[in-house]
């Protein structure tokens, strides 16, 4: 099979090293150094909030959104986190999983209203998504520690990569499927696109968009845990802990943090979707 | 004229000026889909709405009678043609001024309703006011006005989807006529609506129609809708519009076999008037004419009775035979023997009317404008009215 000589390996490592790194590097450093301080600011928050008050907040609104099971829920999930000292590590967890899903749907609802709009865009866009939800994420981590080092940054940035997709997917299909007989009706009364796009394809769309952020937040928190990896702290260096200690009880400990977490994160989201 | 429509056509397809100039050279509509694969829409539809008029288009589906209305607001762009409303060309304006013709000039009910899932029957009724930028507190005072003129009162704060399809209905009708807009089109507005409510809302229609007097484009498939409510109807056939005219003149002179196939099928007791169907008639005698008059009129023609008219051909009475013959062997005056009280129809009443009058009196009935004697209507005539169209007036049966 071997026809030709192809050195991709040697070409990206190439225009990697004597490209990339040496004429982008200030450019990566500035997003490292804005993202690095909205993570920390964010985590730093999270953990100087007393842990019972944001519990309150998080009972709250499963109480509202999800009912009261939910809120029972949240309120034993909670009390078994602190009990396991696993406070901190979940609020790690927590803050890039807020950054990076912030990330997604900042850029993932706007990219998939354009495709929604226009085709061009839509077959660009599409087989750029398959490549980010098909490419190993391990891939994507080695390149991201070159470019922004260990830590925090690449642990969002590969994060994002994970989970935009389906913010972008959904939107698009969301927008897609408004019924064609609405979109006329509005445009018979003299709807300009601009006004046909906030006030009837979005709003029409807001359940399945939303149902879209709910996935991005589920992919995220999953993959927040992988890039304990690249030195992102939380809940997955538990884990990782764990497992390179072959200490049982401990990776147990942490895995049913992050079920927890991500329990009550989806139930909240999910709900609030439906609602909308 | 409201709305003036020139030429205009539509051809769906890769290559529609190609289309446009097969047509022009004589092809049909099936020729140019075999040969190109393209879709002609509408072709070379031409009429024009007065103001204050209902216009309705008529065809089955498949006609192109959607896409014609259609392309009235240029929800689909024509081909060619040119469509005027109030005297400005529509089919040339720029998206700015097309947006701001069918916000002040173009209301529009759908098939399917087309409202807004998402917002209240109110925010609904005041869409197109909120996307002209009408205050909230005006665009709602005007929202709630013509939710009560449509009869929904109290439902303002209900969702489409908790409403029945003809309250849905309602409320499109509202949206369209909160705009102030002059111009109705109303695309199969009822078609969607079971047989009882669509029949409440077309005179509903009528009833809001003779307060507003708004210029009304309508499209049915269903030909009594029409005639109930055109005042011209317009018939569809393959995107070409192959008859224009009121319902009377479509009903007695089709122009063609499409169009008396359609007919066939109508219940013409509804459509028909007394005037269509009545005859002039051919025994009358005036006052001044003796009973011997009378009689030997009579005997011309086999009749055994005969109206008596004056001078200015205002009805008296009917008299017999019988009658006149007493009164020439008596001596009375013809006068006091007339049978006086007949039946008296205006030129425009119902055939459906007349059936049941016509079947409890021996006489024929008589039409009667300002006291004079247009004609007669037999019992035969009424039938054969119904059965025949317009056979009847042309090889009547005579009354007698």
């Amino acid at each position: 099979m071997n026809y030709f000589d192809f050195p991709l390996e040697e070409w990206t490592n190439n225009f990697v090293d004597n490209w990339l790194l040496p004429y982008l590097s200030g450019f990566f450093d500035q997003i490292s150094k804005v993202l690095s301080s909205l993570i920390d600011g964010v985590t730093n928050l999270l953990i100087w909030i007393p842990a019972e008050l944001i519990v309150l907040v998080l009972i709250f609104l499963s109480w509202k959104i999800a009912g009261k099971g939910m809120a029972l829920f949240t309120l034993i999930g909670s009390l078994f986190i602190g009990s396991v000292d696993l406070w901190v590590e979940s609020m790690q967890t927590f803050s890039i999983v807020i950054v990076s899903t912030i990330i997604s749907v900042l850029v993932g609802i706007p990219v998939g209203i354009f495709s929604a709009l226009n085709k061009t865009v839509d077959n660009i866009v599409r087989p750029i998504l398959d490549f980010m939800q098909t490419l190993p994420s391990f891939v994507y981590l080695i390149p991201a520690i070159l470019l922004f080092g260990l830590g925090n940054v690449p642990a969002v940035i590969a994060t994002f990569i994970f989970a935009a997709p389906p913010a972008v997917r959904m939107t698009t299909l969301g927008i897609k499927q408004v019924p064609e007989d609405v979109i006329e009706a509005s445009k018979a009364f003299g709807t300009t696109s601009k006004q046909l796009l906030f006030k009837v394809q979005v709003p029409l769309a807001l359940p399945t968009i939303m149902a879209g952020v709910n996935q991005s937040i589920m992919l995220a928190l999953s993959m927040a845990v992988v890039a304990s990896m690249i030195g992102a702290p939380g809940l997955g260096t538990t884990v990782l802990t764990g497992i390179s200690t072959v200490n049982v009880g401990l990776g147990l400990t942490g895995g049913l943090a992050i079920v927890v977490l991500a329990i009550i994160l989806d139930r909240i989201t999910q709900k609030l979707g439906q609602k909308s | 004229m409201k709305i003036e429509i020139r030429n205009l056509t539509k051809v769906f397809g890769s290559q529609p000026l190609h289309g446009l100039q097969l047509l022009e050279n004589g092809e049909q509509k099936d020729e140019i889909l075999k040969k190109t694969g393209m879709t002609v829409g509408v072709d070379r539809a031409t009429f024009s709405v007065r103001e204050g008029e209902v216009f309705v288009i008529m065809g089955l589906s498949g006609s192109g009678k959607s896409t014609l209305i259609r392309l009235v607001n240029r929800l689909i762009e024509p081909t060619s043609g040119e469509v005027l409303i109030d005297g400005e060309n529509l089919t040339k304006m720029d998206s700015k001024s097309l947006i701001e013709t069918r916000r002040k000039k173009l209301g529009m009910v759908f098939q399917n309703f087309g409202l807004l899932p998402h917002r209240t029957v109110l925010s609904n009724v005041a869409y197109g006011l909120e996307i002209q930028d009408v205050n909230k507190e005006e665009r709602e005072a005007k929202a709630l006005k013509v939710i009560a003129d449509v009869g929904l009162k109290g439902y303002e704060d209900s969702y489409p989807s908790e409403l029945s399809g003809g309250m849905q209905q309602r409320v499109g009708i509202a949206r369209a006529l909160a705009n102030d807009s002059d111009i109705l089109l109303m695309d199969e507005a009822f078609s969607a609506l079971d047989p009882i409510i669509r029949k409440e809302m077309q005179d509903e229609l009528m009833n809001l129609q003779s307060k507003l007097g708004k210029t009304i484009l309508f499209i049915t498939h269903d030909l009594d809708e029409a005639l109930k409510l055109g005042d011209r109807i317009a018939i569809m056939k393959e995107g070409q519009i192959v008859q224009i005219g009121t319902s009377e003149e479509i009903l007695e002179n089709p122009a063609n076999e499409y169009v008396s196939k359609f007919v066939r099928d109508v219940d013409r007791s509804k459509v028909l008037k007394a005037s269509n169907v009545m005859k002039k008639p051919e025994v009358l005698m005036t006052q001044k004419d003796g009973p011997r008059v009378a009689v030997r009129k009579m005997e011309e023609i086999g009749a055994s009775s005969i109206f008596v008219v004056d001078e200015e051909n205002k009805l008296q009475g009917l008299l017999t035979v019988d009658d006149a013959i007493k009164a020439y062997k008596e001596d009375i005056l013809v006068e006091k023997l007339l049978i006086e009280d007949l039946y008296k129809a205006a030129p425009d009443t119902p055939l459906s009317d007349l059936i049941e009058i016509a079947a409890q009196t021996k006489y024929p009935l008589t039409v009667v404008e300002d006291g004079k004697l247009l004609g007669i209507i037999s019992r035969v005539s009424i039938l054969s009215g119904l059965v025949l169209g317009k056979e009847s007036k042309e090889n009547g049966v005579e009354a007698k």
